[in-house]
């Protein structure tokens, strides 16, 4: 049967027919649809993890006890889960073992670009590069099979634009794939330094095995055609690349990339005077080449940027100077399209009102809350990763301390965020002392990456219910003991709380519960969040003065008609969170009836 | 030879549906299909786009600057923004609707009046349709990304393929008569 899928859905399709059992992820753009489409498969158990770290041991345990596992991660979250990478690769599997890091060259939805063959390398684990969704289903499929008889985990690297984009693929039906008996075996799986010095000799051997099978590879091909300019490519890079170079000249097409096909390589190049490598970030082929030290000429890094998506545009443009003709217009009348807080988001009534207070430092972290960097708010002094705020927040805080600034740090992290690697640096903030102001923006969901689970909403990746790990319980268990939870819409108790917690000498933490406004509410939501969502708002237009104070709310819901000199509350959109209430001082946004 | 289609709009407006539709049709009909969507926050009310390139092989699932055969605007400001897609000798279907931007909204930036006018300045193949009214009249506006692809289908001579039988199996029954009927509507909007 054909079907139309995105690379994370042939992906998660590859799974299943490879026999996996069992999944774990935290969600992160662009790699979340992998663990949601697994989530399907009645026969794979899956696990949304608290983090990535915990994700990929999870994976590793059902891997040495005895059935196929998968853990998938944006590239980020590679980072976050390095510690067992590393250790991981010495010990070998059991059964098959994938990590799927999921890179996002071009930063649509991230706060860095990396380029997570470099993991793959220092770690030592085998790796293949997909360029379309086939591929996806084809190489996990083979990556299982590898895994098992090389004994080795095996990463797979996606770029967003494999993840994201469909294309047609062909589907096969399950294998049946026994379980294999956990064995004791400290010798493999206990890595005290006497037995990790043998392992590392072993890695050593099976990374030269993996070197032979590179050669052979079915997913390294060369494509040999007559003419002396040849291309070498990676990922969506060789179709990129076709569509600049087209089909006529030589290709070598490198899915398995480490390790690199070193004979094979210089083959292809002994045949050419000049090669083009074609690949997206870092110049990992490409350094490979130089060391090889074939004789042909070779372009890379010095010609495509290191940055960014190596579209067709780019390539052609870096080759040819300039791209296809284009339409010219006038660019000053396009307007910025930004995302923005939705209406209703429970972010906006708490970050109005922090935006608005002197003297404080707001460190923020990573979640659709980030946005309240930008207008209307300019509520966010730092961002650098999951977790961090809180961390980053105390350090801050005992500098301003240290060098007698008044100063006071407010920390932002959002629920699923606080679950994720924030819970470490509240330790830390309670331990060695400092009196932040810690808010966890508790909206009842993984937002962000469009709304998973987690252990804060008493539900499983696969829908079943789960003990509901409560906030305050586990703050209050750290040895905070100041906390509040309170309504974010209402902006008398986010003034109240904020007012009240930073005049302390201790930290505290604000919990702000509403849930999400596009969140498909649960029976428990319904029930602690009365009238949810159920009203709307208008304009009283003999009230409104048009002094523009409402369109401070940045609501996507509100506009301003400017030759009335009135504001405009959109029916359909409205949600009737009375942010926008609170802010008008002239009594001119009431309840429609 | 393959071909670029270049759906671009406004989170939310069904852009995504459309193109899901589209690249079901040109599957079923035996062409190597390959569509590109981004979609990072676009939730939150950014800019999306999808792009969808078919023939009998395709490469690349992306679409170069100046090479989009036809683009077809959700959003009068997004059609302005993806211009330098469309090929000189392309097609550009606008929705004749304005949706404010945040900038907008709070003050920031004025949405230019003449953004039409400006569009059609630098190119003559314009067809500016009403889908919105058009899926009022309907009853349901938010069928006017069934109409844009009605559009589509008749600009891109694609009217060959059983669309009724796609989109029954892609969409509710309560809303299937409605699709189809929208479907026609952009057909005959673009037509002659």
């Amino acid at each position: 049967m054909k079907q139309l899928m995105t690379g994370n859905e042939a992906v998660a399709r590859g799974a299943y027919e490879a026999g996996v059992r069992h999944a774990s992820a935290y969600p992160g753009t662009p790699s979340t649809e992998i663990l949601e489409n697994l989530s399907t498969y009645e026969e794979i158990e899956t696990e949304w993890a608290p983090n990535e770290k915990v994700a990929l041991e999870s994976a590793i345990g059902a891997a040495i006890a005895g059935v196929r596992s998968m853990v998938s991660m944006k590239h980020v979250g590679v980072n976050v889960a390095a510690d067992p990478l590393f250790t991981w690769a010495y010990m070998g599997v059991n059964t098959g073992n994938v990590l799927i890091t999921a890179d996002e060259p071009g930063m649509y939805s991230s706060q860095n670009e990396q380029d997570n063959r470099n993991y793959a390398k220092a770690a030592r684990w085998a790796m293949f590069e997909p360029s379309d969704s086939q591929e996806c289903l084809d190489m996990v499929k083979a990556a299982y099979d590898l895994s098992e008889e090389y004994d080795t985990p095996v990463m797979i690297r996606m770029t967003t634009r494999v993840c994201h984009s469909k294309s047609i693929v062909k589907l096969g039906e399950r294998a049946d794939v026994p379980v294999r008996e956990w064995v004791k075996d400290p010798a493999k799986y206990v890595c005290l330094p006497a037995i990790a010095r043998n392992l590392r000799v072993k890695l050593e051997d099976r990374m030269q095995r993996l070197a032979a099978y590179s050669e052979t590879s079915p997913f390294n091909q060369a494509e040999y055609r007559e003419g002396k300019i040849g291309v070498i490519a990676s990922g969506i890079c060789y179709y990129h690349g076709k569509e600049v170079f087209g089909e006529d000249v030589p290709y070598l097409k490198l899915g398995f990339t480490n390790p690199l096909p070193a004979k094979l390589i210089r083959d292809f190049c002994a045949r050419l005077e000049t090669v083009y490598i074609l690949e997206e970030n870092d110049p990992y082929i490409q350094e490979f080449v130089e060391r090889l030290g074939v004789s042909c000429k070779i372009v890379g890094k010095d010609t495509f940027p290191p940055y960014g998506e190596m579209t067709p545009d780019v390539i052609r443009t870096c080759i040819h100077g300039q791209g296809h003709k284009t339409i010219d217009f006038d660019r000053s009348k396009l307007i910025a399209r930004a995302p923005a807080f939705c209406a209703g988001c429970p972010h906006r009534g708490l970050f109005y009102r922090l935006g608005k207070r002197k003297d404080i430092m707001i460190s923020g972290d990573i979640g659709c809350y980030t946005l309240a960097a930008g207008k209307p708010f300019s509520a966010m002094d730092s961002t650098v990763c999951m977790g961090a705020s809180f961390s980053i927040g105390h350090g801050a805080q005992k500098a301003f301390d240290l060098t007698g600034s008044n100063k006071r740090v407010v920390a932002v992290l959002g629920d699923s965020t606080f679950f994720h690697t924030g819970i470490n640096s509240l330790i830390n903030t309670v331990y060695n002392k400092s009196n932040t102001v810690n808010i966890i923006l508790d909206n009842r969901i993984t937002g962000m990456t469009g709304h998973q689970d987690n252990p804060g909403t008493g539900f499983t990746a696969k829908g079943r219910p789960t003990t509901l790990i409560k906030i305050e319980e586990l703050v209050r268990a750290i040895g905070i003991r100041h906390i509040r939870v309170i309504d974010p819409n209402h902006l008398q108790e986010v003034d109240e709380a904020l007012d009240a917690f930073l005049a302390l000498d201790e930290p505290s933490v604000i919990i702000t519960r509403w849930p999400c406004a596009l969140k498909k509410f649960s029976q428990a939501d319904q029930d602690e969040f009365t009238d949810l969502f159920i009203t709307k708002n208008k304009i009283s237009e003999d009230k409104c003065t048009g002094c523009r104070l409402c369109m401070k709310a940045g609501c996507p819901a509100m506009s301003f008609d400017t030759e009335r000199k009135k504001a405009v509350i959109h029916h359909a959109q409205c949600v009737g969170c009375d942010v926008c209430t609170q802010i008008c001082k002239h009594d001119a946004i009431v309840k429609e009836v | 030879m393959t071909k670029s289609i270049l759906l671009v709009g406004v989170g939310g407006q069904g852009t995504i549906l459309a193109s899901k539709i589209l690249t079901t049709g040109l599957m079923e009909a035996g062409y190597d299909v390959k569509m590109s969507e981004i979609h990072g926050m676009s939730q939150r009310g950014g800019s999306v786009s999808s792009q969808v390139r078919y023939g009998e092989k395709v490469y690349s699932p992306v679409i170069e600057k100046g090479a989009a055969d036809i683009i077809v605007a959700f959003e009068k400001m997004e059609a302005l923004r993806n211009l330098d897609y469309l090929k000189e000798s392309g097609t550009l279907v606008v929705n004749d609707e304005e949706i404010p931007s945040q900038s907008v909204l709070i003050g920031d930036e004025t949405y230019p009046p003449d953004a039409l006018e400006e569009i059609q300045k630098h190119t003559e193949n314009v067809k500016v349709v009403d889908a919105s009214g058009m899926a009022r009249g309907l009853g349901n506006e938010k069928a006017a990304n069934m109409v844009l692809l009605g559009t589509i289908i008749h600009a891109m001579g694609l009217e060959e393929i059983h669309w009724d039988a796609i989109l029954e199996g892609n969409i509710k029954p309560r809303f299937l008569d409605l699709n189809k009927k929208a479907i026609q509507m952009g057909m005959g909007a673009v037509a002659g």
